[in-house]
């Protein structure tokens, strides 16, 4: 190969490099948790935490269609507990601080759901 | 060369088949389910296969006999009040001529002509809002209602143009500057601009075991029940008096009947 010194150490830089994003995460230094704060009254969420974590915009669109459209209007959680659908009078219940709960982790992520252009934030006059 | 081409569009027909007859199989695979749990109707909502209003209008004096009727249901749905031709509309007031326009009788009774009709939303049989959604924002429920969904709600404003009794109304602006009480009522959701909405026939106070706003407001001059029903209190009002609905020349078949 011609050059292949300098080509070969090229390349181990350049991937190093392209990877070294990977690398930096995996030390866990540059972490930051959103710092959300739960609710202290209520210990249970509807489904368990990693669901509602991964899930919880998917479960609240299937909770709206089959609420509006079946007016299927009670959803029986895999425990057994039946739960009112309805992001107002149920989900926010508990989870009635947006500023410390909702927004801290969509704003961490870089998402902006338009829920409440409708939906009333619990304490927010108009 | 013919052979071999024979033989590869067999096979690849074959797999296609085979390939979007698997899918197929699979039920519910294009719509797959997230939730773990289980969906039911809730235990205290009432059934009905189709419901439907009487309003006793000779039972009411005045507009301003309407006027509680129109505040609580504003107040419980966070109905803007905007002043202009952009106002919301979910239940108002309008004249004879408006409410009633196939009703071409000459001498009609005075009193009749000069007085105001409650009107709302008709949640008809066969509505056309419905036809003509493009997106099925507003659709039909089982029990009769005209409902809509204002997630999917594109404004387009079709249903409005499809709509006979101009039940529905467009939010030109924002409407949260325009609420009927300082601090909106928290148990339901307003709207945003750019969306249509209308009356509700309060199916969530319905899924709750609750009567419609407005007929809790009326002291039983609007009664609403199940018009399938012989014996409902809808039936029985309609058998012992005359009634008319809005144009039903159309064929729309309105759930709003008006004892005159």
């Amino acid at each position: 190969m011609y050059n292949a010194k300098t080509v070969i150490t090229g390349i181990i830089i350049f991937i190093v490099l392209c990877t070294a994003p990977f690398w930096v995460g995996l030390t866990g230094k540059n972490y930051k948790s959103t710092g959300i704060v739960l609710p202290k009254d209520e210990k249970n969420c509807v489904e368990n935490v990693k669901f509602m974590r991964a899930e919880h915009m998917r479960l609240l669109n299937e909770w709206r269609d089959e609420a509006l459209r079946k007016e299927n209007r009670t959803y029986i959680a895999s425990d057994g507990k039946k739960w009112s659908i309805s992001l107002q009078n149920t989900c926010l219940n508990c989870h009635s601080d947006y500023k410390e709960f909702c927004e801290k982790c969509h704003v961490a992520n870089s998402v902006y759901p338009y829920c409440w252009t409708c939906h009333i934030i619990p304490g927010e006059s108009k | 060369m013919n052979k071999n081409r024979r033989s590869f569009l067999k096979a690849a027909g074959l797999s296609v088949f085979a390939l979007s007859g698997g899918l197929a199989a699979v039920p519910g695979a294009t719509q797959a389910r997230t939730a773990p749990g289980r969906y039911d109707r809730g235990d205290n909502a009432p059934h009905a296969k189709r419901w439907a209003m009487v309003m006793y209008t000779r039972k009411f004096t005045g507009p301003e006999d309407y006027e509680p009727l129109i505040v609580a249901c504003h107040k419980e749905h966070n109905v803007p009040n905007i002043p202009g031709a952009q106002n919301i509309k979910w239940f108002w007031l309008d004249s004879y001529e408006h409410t009633f326009p196939d009703d071409m009788n000459a001498y009609l009774n005075e009193k009749i002509r000069a007085a105001s009709y409650p009107l709302l939303c008709n949640h008809c049989t066969n509505p056309p809002c419905v036809r003509v959604c493009p997106t099925q924002a507003t659709y039909k429920t089982e029990d009769g209602i005209v409902a809509m969904d204002y997630h999917r709600c594109i404004g387009c404003r079709f249903c409005m143009a499809g709509c006979p009794y101009g039940a529905r109304s467009f939010n030109f602006i924002d409407p949260r500057k325009f609420l009927p009480a300082a601090t909106p009522n928290p148990v339901f959701p307003t709207r945003m601009i750019g969306v249509v909405e209308k009356c509700t026939f309060c199916s969530e106070r319905l899924a709750a075991g609750k009567i419609p706003a407005c007929v809790e407001a009326s002291k039983g001059r609007i009664l609403f029940g199940d018009l399938e029903d012989a014996s409902s209190n809808v039936r029985l009002a309609l058998a012992s008096n005359f009634s008319i609905r809005r144009k039903p020349s159309l064929g729309t078949q309105p759930g709003v009947y008006y004892l005159i």
